[in-house]
C-alpha cells in the first residue's frame, strides 16, 4: 500500500502542476511506399499512414483515462519524404496533402517528416524538394517540416543554409494572413536526431525500426513547485531534488510508452527526457530558473542556472527509462513559456543571450518572432550561429524563428493553442549577405575524426 | 487488475458510505483503505481490485469522476502501476 502522501503527491503534480505525458509520436517508415510515379505514391503513404497509426488516439485516450495522467498531443513522424520522392521531387506537395489528409483523418495533432537531410551537400533532387516546403506548409495544416544542415562529423552544408533563410522567408510571405504561421512548423537543425518525438523536427530516421512509440514528458511546473519547497538549499541540493522529480516524471513517460508500444503491437523507441512548457502559467521553464533565484530570465545567471537544470534532468530521467533519446533536456520555446514571453516584452531577454542558452539546452533559438522585414541572409546567418554552436559542441542545435508580416519589435504575435504567442524581438542591423553568399561547406571541426 | 481510488473534499457525513456503494455496484472489492483528515480537507486512498468489474477501467473512472461531482468530492480511479512507477524504484 501506498503512503497516502504519495498517492496525492501524483494527483497534485498531474491536477495542480500541469504534469502530463506532452506527445505520444508514432514513427512509421515509408519506405516501402516508393511507387513509380507521385499519385501512386500519395496513394501508398496515405494509406500506410492509416493503416499503422489508425488505434494510435483512442488507444493515447483510452491510456489517459486509465492511468489518469492527461496526453496532451497525439502525432506521427514518417521517413522524411525527400527520400521518398527522390524520382519526382517537383511533385513531393502531393505527398504533403496525403500525408496532412491522413493526420485529420487520424485526428493526430502533428505529423512530421516532411523532411530533408542535406548535412553534406544538397543533392539535385533535395534541392528540388527544399523549394517546395513553403508551398507544403501554407496549403497544410498539420504538416511540421525540417532539414538537417550539419552535423559534427560533416561540417555545415552553407548552400543548405543560405536556401532555409529564404525558405522560412517564403513560408512567412505565403500563410502571412495568419501570423507567417508557417514558420512554427518548420525547423532547421545541426546534428538531427532520428527518434525525437517533439514537432516540428521529427522525422522517422532510416535507422529505425519500421514502426516505434517515442514518448516525450513534460512537467516544468512539478520541478517548480519542488524547488518552491527548498528556497534556501544550495545548488548542489537543487540539482539533487531536481534530479528525483526529473526521474518521477521520466517513469510515468516510460510506463506510457511501454503500454502504449504493447497495446498498438509495434516498437517501443524511446523517452524523450524534456522539460517541455506551455504557455499556461505554472508549466514554465523560465520560471524554474527564476524559483533558482534570478530576478528574471535573461539576465546575468541564466545559463549557469539553465546548464545545471538540463543536466540534473538528463541524469534523473536516465535512471527512469531503459531506453531514453530523442532531443532530451529542457526546452526553451519563446512563444510557448510564459515566463519566457514576459521576459522578452520586457526586455530582459534577447536573442543573443538565447543563443548562449542554447549552447547548453536542449535544442536551438525556439518560437522566436523577429520582425517582418528581416533579410533571408540574416536568417540564414541566424541559422548558421546556431549550427556552429551544434557542430562544435556535438550537441542538436536548430532555429525555429517567425519573421512576421508586417510587423515590428515589440508588435505582439499570436500563434495560438500550444504555440502561444510572443513579442517579436530585435535583431542585429549588420548584414550577413557577404558571409552568406559564399556557400560551400563549413569544415567539419579537428576533433570529429575520432576513428 | 489493482487500482487505487482517490477521494479529497471538504469533511461530512457519509462520503466512505457513498464512495463503497459505488464501488460494490461496480463489483469492485476494497483491498485496503487508509483516510485522514488533512488541514479539514478529507483525504482517502482505497487500495481496490476490479477482477470482477465488466467495465474498462477507462469507463469506471470517467463515471467515478461524475459521481464525485455529484457528491461535492474530487474522486479519481487510476492504475496502480502509475504509482508503482512514480513512487518505487
Amino acid at each position: 500500500m501506498f503512503h497516502t502522501n504519495e498517492v496525492i503527491e501524483t494527483i497534485e503534480m498531474i491536477d495542480k502542476e500541469h504534469l502530463d505525458i506532452r506527445t505520444v509520436t508514432m514513427g512509421i517508415s515509408l519506405l516501402p511506399c516508393i511507387r513509380e510515379n507521385a499519385e501512386k505514391t500519395a496513394e501508398a503513404v496515405y494509406e500506410r499512414v492509416i493503416g499503422r497509426a489508425e488505434r494510435l488516439v483512442p488507444t493515447a485516450e483510452k491510456l489517459s483515462r486509465e492511468y489518469g495522467i492527461p496526453i496532451v498531443n497525439k502525432r506521427v513522424s514518417v521517413t522524411p519524404v525527400s527520400l521518398i520522392t527522390a524520382a519526382f521531387p517537383e511533385e513531393s506537395g502531393k505527398i504533403a496533402l496525403a500525408l496532412d489528409r491522413a493526420a485529420d483523418a487520424l485526428g493526430i495533432d502533428f505529423l512530421g517528416g516532411y523532411s530533408a537531410l542535406v548535412h553534406k551537400a544538397t543533392a539535385e533532387y533535395e534541392e528540388k524538394f527544399l523549394s517546395t516546403i513553403p508551398e507544403a506548409l501554407s496549403s497544410t495544416k498539420k504538416l511540421c517540416s525540417s532539414v538537417n544542415v550539419g552535423s559534427s562529423r560533416s561540417g555545415i552544408n552553407m548552400d543548405a543554409v543560405r536556401k532555409v533563410g529564404e525558405l522560412v522567408k517564403e513560408t512567412a510571405r505565403l500563410t502571412a494572413a495568419e501570423g507567417g504561421i508557417g514558420c512554427a512548423k518548420f525547423v532547421a537543425f545541426c546534428n538531427a536526431v532520428e527518434d525525437n518525438p517533439f514537432m516540428a523536427g521529427a522525422f522517422h530516421g532510416v535507422g529505425e525500426a519500421d514502426t516505434v512509440i517515442n514518448v516525450g514528458v513534460s512537467g516544468p511546473g512539478v520541478v517548480q513547485h519542488a524547488l518552491s519547497f527548498a528556497p534556501e538549499a544550495d545548488l548542489t541540493e537543487a540539482a539533487e531534488l531536481i534530479k528525483r522529480t526529473a526521474f518521477k516524471i521520466t517513469r510515468v513517460g516510460q510506463l506510457i510508452a511501454k503500454e502504449a508500444a504493447k497495446r498498438l503491437g509495434v516498437s517501443f523507441g524511446v523517452v524523450d527526457l524534456s522539460l517541455a512548457p506551455t504557455p499556461a502559467r505554472g508549466d514554465s521553464v523560465a520560471h524554474i530558473l527564476e524559483e533558482l533565484g534570478l530576478e528574471r530570465v535573461g539576465g546575468h545567471g541564466t545559463t549557469a542556472a539553465l546548464a545545471m537544470l538540463n543536466d540534473a534532468v538528463k541524469k534523473g530521467g536516465v535512471m527512469a527509462s531503459s531506453r531514453v533519446g530523442g532531443l532530451s533536456g529542457a526546452f526553451i520555446p519563446v512563444s510557448e513559456d510564459i515566463g519566457m514571453i514576459e521576459a522578452a516584452e520586457k526586455g530582459a531577454i534577447s536573442l543573443e543571450k538565447l543563443e548562449a542558452m542554447t549552447c547548453v539546452c536542449s535544442v536551438g533559438l525556439d518560437m522566436i518572432a523577429i520582425p517582418g522585414d528581416t533579410p533571408a541572409s540574416t536568417i540564414s546567418a541566424i541559422l548558421a550561429d546556431e549550427a556552429a554552436i551544434g557542430m562544435i559542441n556535438h550537441k542538436t542545435t536548430a532555429m525555429r524563428v517567425i519573421p512576421a508580416p508586417g510587423k515590428k519589435v515589440g508588435d505582439r504575435v499570436d500563434f495560438g493553442g500550444l504555440l502561444g504567442h510572443a513579442p517579436v524581438m530585435a535583431v542585429h542591423a549588420g548584414s550577413a549577405e557577404r558571409f552568406i553568399a559564399r556557400g560551400g561547406i563549413l569544415p567539419a571541426p579537428i576533433h570529429s575524426f575520432k576513428n | 487488475m489493482r487500482a487505487f481510488v482517490t477521494v479529497f473534499g471538504t469533511d461530512r457525513r457519509g462520503i466512505i458510505a457513498q464512495v463503497s456503494a459505488f464501488l460494490n455496484e461496480k463489483k469492485i472489492n476494497i483491498l485496503d483503505i487508509s483516510q485522514t483528515i488533512m488541514e479539514d480537507q478529507f483525504a482517502m486512498v482505497m487500495k481496490v481490485d476490479t477482477e470482477e468489474c465488466r467495465e474498462d477501467l477507462a469507463a469506471v473512472a470517467a463515471e467515478a469522476a461524475e459521481m464525485g461531482e455529484r457528491i461535492g468530492m474530487s474522486v479519481h480511479v487510476q492504475h496502480e502501476d502509475i504509482f508503482n512507477a512514480m513512487h518505487r524504484v
